[in-house]
């Protein structure tokens, strides 16, 4: 066919749809790089893009667990809330009883992914919107936090201490803390399971069409109570990196982070409606939100609440865009 | 009116654990010709979450949803406060404030209507945005004012009613009529239905998303003049947060489905009223404070869960009330719940 025989042509030149938004974001984060090694000296520096993974280590794993739920057409607000009970509950076993790191890291971690379980188990069975249920998520998780504790609790564990002022030395007097290598691996794992398993091909077919995934005899109960697992599991992990970051556990830590983790995850490309997005997109979402952090604080006469709006307008820019591509496409 | 039963059954236990633990809870007495009694502190402290909430219902019965109130609270209360900070009259400042929230919704909705994103995105730019936009605005200060007048509005009393439950009754009676009276309230709830469809058959479709969206965000306006009228301060950081999640929550408690296409204004009132009255009935039977989000967490389960008919089969295993008369819509609804969150932003495509 003559149409056929175009897009063969095309191929080389033109970057396929589903990867557009990848690409846009990206090009952005470069010529936000750009624009502020031109502006600011001691900017275009290796460890600047470094500082925003160590500075973002936590929100990146949340976002990646973030990815997994609105690829299925769902959302999580839980997100911010477990991250500060996983501090709370970790400050407060370690200081307290002073339990051992390695027997209160796997308890957050199961505390994270058991309510996420529960929360993906009512999704699914009881046909309630993720929306509602993971704001009762919210409410509960926070309300934990603070019937453990309203103060903030600073956490002295010497293995925490460690693994907080551990720096990983790269080539050229580059390093990056080992929160960074936890993170990056996840998002390899994560990367893994959604694009070479038979789980992550559901997680996209669910996200697709529901009816359809369902008709095509896909667990599709079983996936959706998966992701809302993965994405507790991963804002735990988030709490986790978080305490080796603040070095302490706190109710009102990370207030709102669901919203930068779900504009990450926009900014990314992924489609809130499910079923189109990569974790790439993910990670330079996060990057893209860290990087606007950096400028300003580089810039230094401009206030803490201009991030807020940059941020609200790269939405709005990237939205109209993926807009665009997706009418484009479907021509 | 089945639908009401729920909520309002909620709502009477709530109030009856309340006469349990303080037997004075239902008594209102008039004191310096002002009303006193618990019951009207529920409602006067609930009036910003209902008026919010009254705007949210229409916009979640054309199947959307406006997550930036809480900003746009904000926002009003911001902008009148410096206003009058700066001499420039109470009708002055509370027009201002009002029109830029009138702007502010229109924008959402021409973002949904005529751009076509998703409600949820659409209003979520507005969200980040309108924090940082009132941090602005008031310099990231917390503006104080000193006008009586201004007072009035959330502070105040008339005829002995305190003047907030005054303009959210005012509000009910125009919203019920508009919606309920004229036609109004069929076109929105076709447009939630299927905005292609309504279109087709010669709505306007835009035009109602934007005038809802408007709406919302007028309604917004108005809570937030209220909330720092009552405080006599504008705070871009602080006021109205997390107030769009109590709204969609009291709206939901109400029996108004996140699908769009049905809204009950009675049912948001009740919903509302319930968080309001959990927030007291923690304070009035001696729930350490700490734990308000807990118990909040345990009771809106425990409502979305009665509500949802799965669960009423799976627990009371009612199979007779699957075949009760309610069957073809309430397939319907769960079909289109299943799918997700979703919006209209499929029909209003040009």
């Amino acid at each position: 066919m003559n149409t056929a025989m175009t897009t063969g042509a095309l191929r080389l030149r033109r970057v396929p749809g589903k990867y557009l938004p990848v690409v846009v974001t990206g090009c952005l984060l470069v010529a936000m790089f750009a624009t502020g090694g031109i502006r600011y000296e001691g900017f275009a520096t290796g460890q600047v893009i470094l500082n925003v993974f160590i500075d973002n280590a936590f929100l990146l794993v949340v976002a990646v667990g973030m990815t997994f739920v609105i690829l299925t057409g769902g959302i999580d607000l839980s997100v911010g809330s477990v991250v500060a009970l996983s501090t709370m509950i970790a400050a407060s076993l370690m200081e307290g009883p002073g339990w051992p790191p390695y027997l209160v890291v796997p308890l957050v971690l199961a505390v994270g992914s058991g309510l996420g379980l529960v929360m993906g188990y009512i999704v699914h069975a009881f046909d309630i919107q993720p929306f509602i249920v993971t704001l009762a998520g919210m409410f509960l998780a926070r309300g934990l936090c603070y019937t453990i504790g309203t103060d903030s609790i600073p956490i002295t564990d010497p293995t925490f201490t460690v693994f907080a002022q551990t720096r990983i030395d790269l080539f050229a007097d580059l390093w990056i803390s080992p929160s960074v290598l936890l993170a990056v691996a996840v998002v390899v794992v994560a990367a893994y399971v959604l694009h070479y398993t038979r789980f992550g091909r559901t997680v996209y077919a669910t996200g697709g069409n529901e009816q359809s995934a369902l008709l095509m005899g896909l667990p599709v109960g079983r996936t959706k109570i998966a992701v809302y697992t993965i994405s507790g599991f991963c804002s735990a992990l988030g709490g986790v990196l978080l305490s080796f970051y603040m070095l302490s556990g706190y109710g009102l830590h990370a207030v709102g982070m669901e919203l930068d983790a779900i504009a990450a995850v926009v900014i990314g490309g992924t489609l809130l409606t499910g079923g189109s997005g990569f974790l790439l997109g993910t990670v330079l979402g996060v990057l893209v939100l860290g990087l606007i952090q950096t400028i300003i604080s580089f810039e230094g006469t401009l206030s803490s609440w201009w991030t807020k709006i940059f941020i609200g307008m790269l939405l709005f820019v990237f939205i109209v865009l993926q807009r665009l591509f997706s009418a484009r496409s479907r021509r | 009116m089945k639908r009401l039963v729920w909520p309002a059954g909620v709502l009477l236990l709530l109030l009856a654990l309340n006469v349990v633990f303080t037997p004075s809870f239902l008594s209102i007495q008039v004191r310096d010709g002002h009303l006193y009694g618990s019951l009207i502190d529920i409602l006067r402290f609930g009036a910003p979450l209902i008026l919010v909430a009254i705007g949210m219902t229409l916009v979640i019965a054309t199947g959307g949803i406006d997550l930036s109130v809480g900003s746009v609270v904000a926002i009003a209360g911001a902008l009148a406060c410096l206003q009058i900070s700066l001499d420039a009259g109470l009708i002055t400042a509370i027009a201002l404030a009002l029109g830029l929230c009138l702007l502010l919704g229109a924008w959402n909705g021409l973002l949904v209507a005529a751009v076509g994103i998703q409600p949820i995105i659409a209003t979520l730019i507005l969200m980040v945005a309108g924090r940082g936009l009132a941090q602005l605005i008031t310099g990231g200060q917390i503006i104080t004012v000193n006008d009586p007048a201004y007072k009035m509005i959330g502070g105040g009393y008339w005829l002995t009613v305190p003047s907030g439950i005054v303009i959210v009754a005012v509000v009910l009676v125009v919203t019920a009529f508009l919606t309920r009276r004229l036609a109004l309230g069929m076109l929105i709830e076709s447009v939630g239905g299927n905005a292609e469809a309504s279109r087709l058959a010669g709505i306007r479709s835009r035009g109602i998303l934007v005038m809802v969206y408007a709406f919302a965000a007028l309604c917004a306006g108005v809570a937030g003049l209220m909330i720092s009228s009552n405080v006599s301060s504008a705070d871009g950081n602080n006021a109205g947060l997390w107030i769009e999640l109590d709204a969609i929550l009291a709206v939901v408690i109400g029996g108004t489905s996140l699908a769009g296409g049905r809204f009950s204004l009675a049912g948001t009132v009740l919903g509302a009223l319930i968080i309001q009255t959990l927030t007291t009935t923690i304070y009035s039977i001696g729930v350490p404070p700490e734990t308000t989000l807990l118990f909040k967490a345990l009771v809106v389960t425990a409502v979305c869960l009665v509500q949802s008919r799965s669960f009423r089969e799976k627990v009371f295993g009612g199979r007779k009330r699957a075949a009760a008369p309610a069957v073809p819509a309430a397939t319907d609804r769960t079909e289109r719940e299943t799918a997700g969150l979703p919006g209209p932003q499929d029909g209003v495509r040009p």
